[in-house]
């Protein structure tokens, strides 16, 4: 499709008063289906983004279209090819202006569904030390006490406006934890990322709230890739949690994001995330792709970073959080929790990259299958020769629920340096029957029953959780293995 | 009234029958005991009246509070009153032993269309009675049964049951395992649950545990029946002559 071609069909829809009559009805500005250059270049235009950043777009795309027939397929996950030509690259709610200035200009259909999700948009939540930057598809739409935040210094603010403000930070470290090239569906991202949160603390200063972000994709056939960019600068603290969810469609939609976080000298990052996407139905028809890439670094001595998931949706998860230990006495952790009913397929762990001296990791993994599910934990510990005392603790456990589904363990243990000491430690189990009785007889349905043996089962991980969320985290593990006895 | 009676209860398990024409009748506010050797069937009626899969009725009726109890799910009979203290309790590691017993009462609450308990009231209740048994109230914070000795997992069975409140109490053996000690704290903590509106029935292979919990009846059960019934005295009986004596007796007559 030539140039002029692509924006004459984007000039028709956007002025046509598209009315996507789904979940949320709201006027929705987007691109025609597929991918080539120029849909990169309109993706860069909309947001008026500076050369610079187009310029590594275009560089992004190019690799990309190097990459082709590279998409992974180590994972023990199975999905028919994906065609990049029949996704749909960028949607935004359409906005008469610019965008919104304050909650009151917000779409009322966006708040409302906002609110059935129970995001707490609202200024009264400030109570509750909640900010959210929510994205709806593929533009922040609302961010809230970002004022308090700015008194501190805190910058918390969709990825495009921080292009726009803060060019220097983001050109400083945009890509230097994930390379453009790092892999296929990260070299997508770079290629075409619509939004995300851009997050940056102030050297010495502890972020007073928790930082919230919930994705959501509304607009069907249209994939979401969002960036996210957090930079904890010297002695900072900053704790982060994003949340996922998508309505029901019966297409498999992609989403493919990549998350970048900096912990500077003695800064700390807790990143955690409660991903609820669409799993499908229970013949495994729809569902969300997700294939992201999640990796920090602890840039300076003894930083740490923290990554805690509670992963219960979406029809195949392909992520790996991880950590790169570069400084003398760094920590990663790890906190997982994934469950898998019906079709779903998850094939999730993470990399812990020893690379100087002193540095600890700590994985924890717990995965929960039922139904026909597949769920693989994957997950490399690396000890390079320049870590010495380097130390690693990981602990995997499997809990079945069924006869039909699969629990997997896929430890890579790698160590060049002799002082290094891990251990790893597995176990699988199912829900005994013991258990179920014993709960049914003091009155506890089935379904309550698996929730609270499950909920046991996570608890090393859920006790992770900021406290806002761990209620809403329980309640999710509940729901999503709803129908998986009896 | 009765609130439980059993007429020639047939049960299988795996094939094999194991109950074989039961009979009982519990009037409310007694306590009841059942002895037997071991093999008798006594913790497969336990298993049926709590409505264990795998312990397949095959003939005979079970009628609790006037309605039939065979027709309710396992949760359905404990949100109807039924209360099983198990011989051996399961540990479920992770979930605080207030999480589950708070989870419990309140889904019996709910089906029974009652107000459900606070945090605030469960606590308060829970502390008087856990110190009624001699427990520590951190017990509260631990994971169910996980790294109890015998003694503590029992002592967690009588707690359950004081919180709960059941209007059918069937123990399994709660005795089991038990030293003096233990003993006397558990028969207590049965004992002050003894009540006009509520009945019993203690199911346990030696007659010591009697002596704590005196019974208003015993039924001697032996392959699959009850074969004997009398007072208190009755257990002392066979302290004496050995249930193998009571066989003889049986074949006897």
């Amino acid at each position: 499709m030539s140039t002029p071609e692509t924006i004459d069909e984007v000039r028709a829809l956007t002025e046509a008063d598209y009315k996507f009559g789904f979940v949320t009805e709201l006027d929705q500005e987007i691109i025609p289906k597929g991918l080539n250059e120029d849909v990169v270049r309109l993706i860069s235009a909309k947001k008026n983004e500076p050369a610079w950043m187009l310029d590594w777009r275009l560089e992004s795309y190019a690799k990309w279209l190097g990459m082709q027939g590279e998409d992974p397929t180590w994972a023990k996950i199975s999905h028919p090819p994906i065609d990049f030509q029949d996704i749909r690259y960028y949607a935004a709610p359409k906005s008469e202006d610019d965008g919104p200035k304050s909650l009151d200009e917000i779409d009322p259909e966006i708040l409302a569904t906002y609110e059935k999700l129970g995001i707490p948009l609202k200024e009264q939540e400030v109570l509750s030390g909640v900010a959210v930057d929510a994205v709806f598809d593929s533009v922040s739409v609302a961010t809230t006490y970002k004022a308090k935040l700015a008194e501190l210094g805190v910058i918390f603010c969709p990825f495009s406006e921080a292009v726009a403000e803060h060019p220097e930070l983001v050109r400083k470290y945009l890509g230097a934890v994930v390379p453009q090239g790092d892999n296929f569906y990260a070299c997508l991202n770079s290629a075409v990322f619509s939004d995300g949160s851009f997050v940056f603390i102030p050297e010495g200063v502890r972020c007073p709230m928790e930082l919230s972000t919930y994705f959501r994709i509304n607009a069907a056939e249209t994939g979401q890739f969002e960036r996210t960019l957090i930079i904890a600068a010297p002695g900072s603290y900053v704790s982060y949690l994003e949340g996922c969810t998508a309505p029901m469609r019966d297409k498999n939609q992609l989403h493919a994001a990549v998350v970048e976080l900096i912990a500077l000298e003695d800064a700390e990052i807790k990143y955690s995330t409660i991903q609820n996407w669409y799993p499908g139905d229970a013949e495994g028809v729809g569902g969300i792709y997700n294939f992201v890439t999640k990796r920090g670094a602890c840039r300076g001595r003894n930083a740490k970073i923290s990554w805690t998931q509670v992963e219960t949706g979406a029809a195949i998860t392909w992520k790996y959080p991880s950590v790169l230990l570069e400084a003398e006495g760094a920590v990663g952790e790890f906190y997982s929790v994934a469950v898998t009913n019906n079709y779903q397929q998850a094939d999730t762990g993470t990399k812990m990259i020893h690379l100087a001296p002193n540095t600890t990791s700590t994985i924890i993994s717990k995965g929960i299958s039922a139904g026909r599910s597949q769920n693989t934990y994957r997950g490399l510990v690396r000890i390079n020769p320049k870590a010495h005392n380097a130390r690693n603790y990981t602990q995997c456990d499997s809990l079945l629920i069924g006869e039909e589904c699969g629990g997997h363990t896929v430890p890579y243990i790698q160590v060049r340096n002799r002082s290094a000491r891990v251990e790893h430690e597995a176990s699988a189990s199912k829900i005994s029957d013991d258990q179920m009785f014993y709960c049914q007889s003091r009155g506890l349905g089935a379904e309550d029953a698996v929730s609270l043996i499950v909920n046991g089962f996570c608890k090393e991980v859920m006790k992770q959780l900021p406290m806002e969320f761990a209620v809403e985290a329980q309640k999710l593990l509940g729901i999503s293995l709803e129908g998986s006895v009896g | 009234m009765n609130i439980l009676e059993i007429r020639n209860l047939h049960a299988s398990v795996d094939g094999i029958e194991i109950l074989k024409g039961l009979d009982l009748t519990l009037p409310v506010g007694e306590v009841h005991a059942i002895m037997g050797p071991n093999g008798s069937g006594k913790s497969t009626l336990a298993f049926v009246l709590a409505g264990r899969d795998g312990y397949d009725v095959t003939e005979g009726e079970v009628i609790y509070r006037g309605k039939d109890l065979l027709e309710l799910g396992i949760d359905e009979r404990a949100q109807a009153g039924v209360f099983l203290a198990l011989q051996y309790p399961v540990e479920i590691p992770g979930v605080a032993n207030s999480v589950f017993l708070k989870a419990a009462v309140n889904a019996q609450l709910r089906a029974r269309g009652e107000p459900e308990l606070d945090a605030m009231d469960f606590l308060k209740r829970a502390k008087g009675f856990l110190a009624e048994l001699e427990m520590d109230q951190e017990f509260l914070t631990r994971p169910i049964n996980v790294g109890f000795s015998g003694g503590e997992k029992k002592r967690n069975e009588i707690f359950q049951m004081a919180m709960i409140e059941p209007t059918l109490a069937v123990l399994d053996e709660t005795d089991s395992g038990l030293d003096i000690d233990a003993l006397r704290i558990v028969a207590d903590g049965v004992n002050r649950l003894r009540a006009a509106d509520r009945a019993m029935l203690v199911i346990t292979h030696y007659q010591r545990l009697l002596e704590h919990i005196v019974p208003d009846r015993v039924h001697v059960m032996a392959d699959g029946r009850i074969v004997r019934s009398g007072g208190k005295e009755l257990a002392l009986e066979l302290e004496e002559k050995g249930y193998a004596a009571l066989n003889g007796e049986k074949s006897a007559a």
